[in-house]
């Protein structure tokens, strides 16, 4: 198959592009999540980001806290943002940290004025702003424009078998066309850890994963009770035959195709060393890490599933594809791209790559997906340890 | 063309059935994914889509390898044609 060279997407102020074109309103924090639902119930075509933190955070928690706002804002998938906390030092620090993109945003805090005040102000300004944004335009950008991040979910063996070599297969396809390419799941790395480290493009690169994965695994030997056998694998995994961590990671590996990784991001780091792979520390909790990889600027993402992992992203486009045959017939408004044909050998890996990067094409020029269209917009940060 | 189980690896010594499930004393067809060759067994147990097979008999404390790679040990005996899952196999992690 011959690749596109280019793809139609929204052109944003810093040089990305989007394969979206969202006005999010972005809370700060807990308290601040029903005046940002108010104020996208009343201005049509906008999004309110609710999530759980966002008081009493410190350290290094604070700092992915911050990361994972700034970044979600600074997105190409969005073309403007309303920032909305009870506060406003740590509104205003979010909102610089937006604007440094260049797009539209601006902050309102609550404290003083009250919600509805603030729902009124705040709304009053979102509808200028998606009345604006409806106005752009899809035009033609390259390929490389595509930062693609990859997470399965309720892995089975057919995950390993196929659905994560034919992302591997579109890695392998796209990675020389000069993507962004990330993937993630420190912990269920477990067991294929040493051959991950291989997988460095230089030294440096592979002695960061290893110590990324040695301090991840002695958090779970510090915390573990006994150890992760009731979560890793989970129920799912086991009841589509996977039997230990070892093979669901060696699954899971397949993901990235021959592809050597440029460096080790943190959770919501954006990547700064050009085209490629990385490796970005996350959870393997699916709605974790999608939050994580938008956060760091990754504008559409794959998600391979065995038994049928449904998760979405309120501005990141998840692509499902399976291999499961039996996934595909019972919950097939949740599958993209059905790769199943490669157990019954009447499809090819390479036939599979390529019917995941039409999909894929065809999802960055717009077309929904099927968790976008079912309304799925799982939006949950990561939290490292408790609050003050 | 079509097959019943699929191996990843020469060195595997466990398959994976791909096909809705296959059922005691069934004449199974295997394909090698690593070299494209093939390869019989006959099943011992029903065993469901998604789910390994022995190719070998392996004795406690054997080394399961899938992928070419160590993926668990062998907790329980299991016979040649028999199902591999949580009740014979452990992780080697924790």
């Amino acid at each position: 198959m011959e690749i596109p060279k280019s793809f139609l997407g929204y052109k944003r102020e810093n040089g990305r592009a989007g394969t979206r074109n969202h006005v999010i309103i972005l809370p700060v924090d807990d308290i601040s999540n029903a005046c940002a639902e108010a104020v996208a119930n009343n201005i049509k075509g906008t999004i309110a980001l609710p999530h759980s933190y966002g008081r009493l955070q410190f350290g290094a928690d604070l700092e992915l806290h911050f990361r994972t706002m700034i970044g979600t804002g600074s997105n190409p998938n969005v073309a403007a943002v309303i920032v909305i906390g009870i506060e406003p030092k740590w509104t205003k620090k979010i909102v610089d940290g937006i604007a440094k993109t260049g797009k539209p945003v601006e902050g309102f805090h609550i404290e003083r004025t009250g919600d509805i005040g603030t729902v009124m102000k705040a709304s009053k300004k979102a509808q200028e702003y998606v009345m604006w944004a409806s106005e752009k335009q899809r035009e033609e950008c390259p390929i490389s424009d595509l930062w693609i991040s990859v997470k399965c979910g309720e892995s089975d063996t057919t995950s390993g078998l196929a659905a994560n070599p034919t992302v591997g297969n579109l890695m392998d396809k796209l990675e020389p066309l000069g993507v962004h390419l990330c993937f993630g799941e420190t912990s269920e790395l477990t067991g294929a850890e040493k051959v991950c480290a291989t997988r460095g493009a230089t030294k440096e690169a592979s002695d960061k994963f290893m110590k990324t994965w040695s301090a991840y695994n002695d958090f779970i030997l510090k915390e573990a009770t006994d150890d992760l056998s009731e979560s890793q694998p989970t129920a799912g995994n086991i009841a589509g035959g996977l039997t230990t961590i070892e093979e669901k990671a060696f699954g899971n590996f397949q993901k990235i195709g021959n592809c050597k990784f440029v460096d080790v991001l943190e959770p919501a780091e954006e990547p700064k060393k050009g085209k490629g792979l990385y490796f970005m520390d996350t959870s393997s909790a699916a709605a974790e890490c999608v939050t994580l990889q938008a956060a760091a600027g990754f504008n559409i993402h794959l998600f391979p599933t065995g038994q049928g992992n449904i998760v979405g992203n309120p501005i990141e486009p998840v692509v499902k594809l399976t291999a499961n045959p039996l996934t595909v017939k019972g919950m097939g408004e949740h599958i993209d791209c059905d790769v199943s044909k490669i157990l019954s050998r009447e499809m090819n890996m390479s036939q599979a790559g390529d019917k995941l990067i039409e999909t894929t094409l065809k999802v960055a020029n717009g077309r929904l997906t099927c968790a976008e269209a079912l309304g799925h917009r799982e939006f949950v940060m990561t939290k490292l340890y408790r609050s003050a | 063309m079509a097959t019943d189980i699929i191996i990843h690896d020469q060195k595997d010594n466990v398959g994976v059935v791909v096909i809705e499930k296959i059922t005691p004393k069934q004449d199974c067809k295997c394909w090698i994914m690593e070299n494209d060759s093939s390869t019989t067994i006959q099943s011992v147990d029903e065993i469901p889509l998604g789910h390994k097979i022995a190719m070998a008999d392996l004795k406690e404390g054997d080394t399961i390898l899938k992928y070419g790679h160590d993926i668990g040990k062998v907790v329980k005996a299991i016979k040649k044609g028999e199902h591999v899952h949580v009740h014979n196999v452990k992780t080697k992690k924790w």
